[in-house]
């Protein structure tokens, strides 16, 4: 991402091999090419295996016996029960996480109020808190049995933990930050001339948003989107704990990955698991091709 | 996550006082509603760990934490995380710098790579590594079951934030200087800590600092992976959760506050941070 470019010749022109990327550098200024190669061969080895090898070991133990395995969870109806759980908790939670991350971003950075740099703040926390310690806390205070709101709220006949609530809860509080962090830097950098303009010509807040702001936000909210939605969808530890995971009806996609491995049924696990992280790789690479269009101004 | 480095207070002197007369009361609004939201969803459940950590007053607090097998956890993932952070330190730096310095080949794919710790839920995280270094390990690697099992999961998860926070920094970075003291003779190694890291170490403070936080409260991926053995491989948060399933809720957020105590010292560090950068720059 953002290279500086420099000297554009023909050299820089061609396809960046190796040879050709060196002699533009050395071009540049002198500098010994082997503490370059090591370097590149040391930070490509150290993702290989910890990253690339690893995770594409998933695909081939998924269909170490051909397609029997993912048949085999594909027509397991608790499987599928789990899929569907796991696709509608995350596209709420993606839901809610999109509409609170704009409006928090754009209080955030548009206006003064007091607390605003300790909101700022508190909204990175979901990110450094353990998921076990989410679950744990929406269970001290949702918990049916002596949760501090739990029992009135089952009293109303809405139950919270070991439920769909409970789970989308969990789930929206995780990912909480991944929009608001992509919005906010980028509605500093836009400034507020434009939206300035459009106010003095008329536009209402509505229209100020959406033919102003939203374009400027774009790319950011798709990047923070995509990432809330993979972090959404692989959610396990929270989720564990508030879900009670019950079979068939409040155990989700990586909660059945975690059941069918320790039942054995290492083929059901892995062949999940791929589904899992075909839809993560899917969202990483989506990302990776909107990154460099967000850099621009 | 890659806005961690970007400053956020720079705005400060760009943003504008109000909105022109009439929105207020909207915008109060949304803001009531946003906080109503983001209390009943994160700030009274925390609270609710804290106050229930409390309620067992300080005895219960101090029988909770120094339980052997909790202290045991605590100081295991504690040192562990401290290990791994310092491994990232180093290596995400030098990550970030062939990204942003170097051309070649694939460069993309390494990109994907970083992020995909990022993106991967954890238990599956957990399963590939196993499948790698685990029992049936294709290179006679078997870490399943023993420290190197926690060392080799916090070192996967936590991969990409130094690197993350870092990379736009570099990318940035004015290489004037950088030329004028290779042109007075500095080596390479000289300009790099002279010139090039002063102006990283912000960033990699903040990375350093969310993947010291990353790693602490990391559960899914050593489910599998670690066996948690208690004395041995047992992790704060697996610690936790067993106090949750034994229902003895008043232990569980003992340590949870603990875990708590982590999570906010970072956030207090990454704002510091933040706006040191954005003072400076």
């Amino acid at each position: 991402m953002a290279e500086p470019v420099d000297a554009a010749g023909p050299a820089d022109a061609a396809p960046a091999d190796g040879r050709r990327a060196r002699r533009g550098s050395r071009r540049r200024r002198p500098r010994p090419a082997v503490g370059r190669y090591v370097q590149r061969l040391i930070v490509v080895a150290y993702l290989f295996f910890l990253v690339a090898w690893p995770v594409s070991l998933v695909a081939k133990n998924a269909f170490a016996d051909g397609l029997v395995d993912m048949r085999s969870i594909l027509d397991d109806p608790d499987v599928i029960h789990a899929l569907r759980l796991t696709v509608y908790v995350a596209i709420v939670a993606v839901v809610i996480n999109t509409v609170f991350g704009v409006g928090i971003s754009i209080l955030l950075v548009r206006y003064e109020f007091p607390g605003r740099r300790a909101l700022s703040a508190l909204i990175d926390l979901p990110l450094s808190v353990s998921p076990i310690v989410v679950g744990l806390s929406l269970v001290l205070v949702y918990g049916g049995r002596n949760g501090w709101f739990g029992p009135a709220l089952e009293d109303a006949g809405f139950q919270v933990i070991y439920a769909t609530p409970g789970i989308i809860m969990a789930t929206v509080f995780v990912a909480l930050p991944l929009v608001v962090r992509e919005v906010v830097p980028v509605l500093e950098e836009v400034g507020i001339e434009q939206e300035q303009a459009a106010w003095s010509l008329g536009a209402n807040a509505v229209q100020t948003f959406r033919r102003i702001t939203l374009p400027s936000i774009r790319w950011a909210l798709v990047y923070g989107v995509v990432l809330s939605l993979a972090r959404s969808l692989g959610e396990f530890g929270a989720v564990k704990v508030v879900s009670g995971n019950v079979l068939g009806e409040t155990r989700t996609a990586t909660l059945v990955v975690e059941e069918k491995y320790l039942n054995f049924d290492r083929g059901g696990a892995y062949a999940t698991a791929f589904l899992l992280t075909m839809v993560a790789v899917a969202c990483i690479v989506v990302v990776s091709f909107i990154r460099p269009d967000e850099g621009q101004p | 996550m890659t806005a961690v480095a970007v400053p956020r207070g720079r705005s400060a002197r760009r943003r504008r006082p109000a909105r022109p007369g009439g929105l207020s009361r909207v915008s109060g609004l949304g803001l009531g509603v946003a906080m109503l939201w983001f209390s009943l969803l994160v700030l009274i459940p925390l609270l609710a760990v804290v106050v229930t950590a409390a309620d067992g007053g300080w005895e219960t607090f101090r029988a909770a934490l120094t339980n052997e097998q909790t202290a045991a956890a605590i100081r295991l993932t504690v040192g562990m995380a401290l290990l791994v952070t310092a491994i990232n330190v180093v290596m995400g730096t030098l990550i970030a710098w062939v990204l942003v310095r170097d051309r070649f080949v694939g460069k993309r794919v390494l990109e994907v790579l970083i992020d995909i710790p990022f993106a991967l839920p954890t238990i599956v995280a957990g399963l590939v590594l196993l499948s790698l270094y685990g029992n049936d390990s294709p290179v006679g690697v078997n870490v399943a079951n023993t420290r190197g099992a926690v060392f080799l999961a916090f070192l996967f998860v936590t991969l990409p934030f130094v690197v993350r926070t870092v990379q736009p920094v570099l990318a940035e970075l004015d290489r004037d200087a950088e030329e004028a003291a290779a042109s007075l003779g500095a080596s390479r190694f000289t300009t790099f800590r002279r010139i090039v890291l002063p102006a990283l170490t912000p960033a990699i403070a903040a990375g350093a600092a969310l993947s010291f936080a990353r790693a602490v409260s990391e559960y899914g991926a050593l489910v599998l992976l670690s066996g948690n053995l208690p004395f041995k491989t047992e992790v704060t948060s697996v610690r936790i959760l067993s106090s949750i399933e034994n229902d003895n809720l008043t232990s569980a957020a003992a340590v949870a506050t603990i875990l708590l105590a982590i999570s906010l010292a970072v956030i207090v560090t990454l704002d510091v941070v933040q706006r040191r950068i954005a003072r400076r720059g």
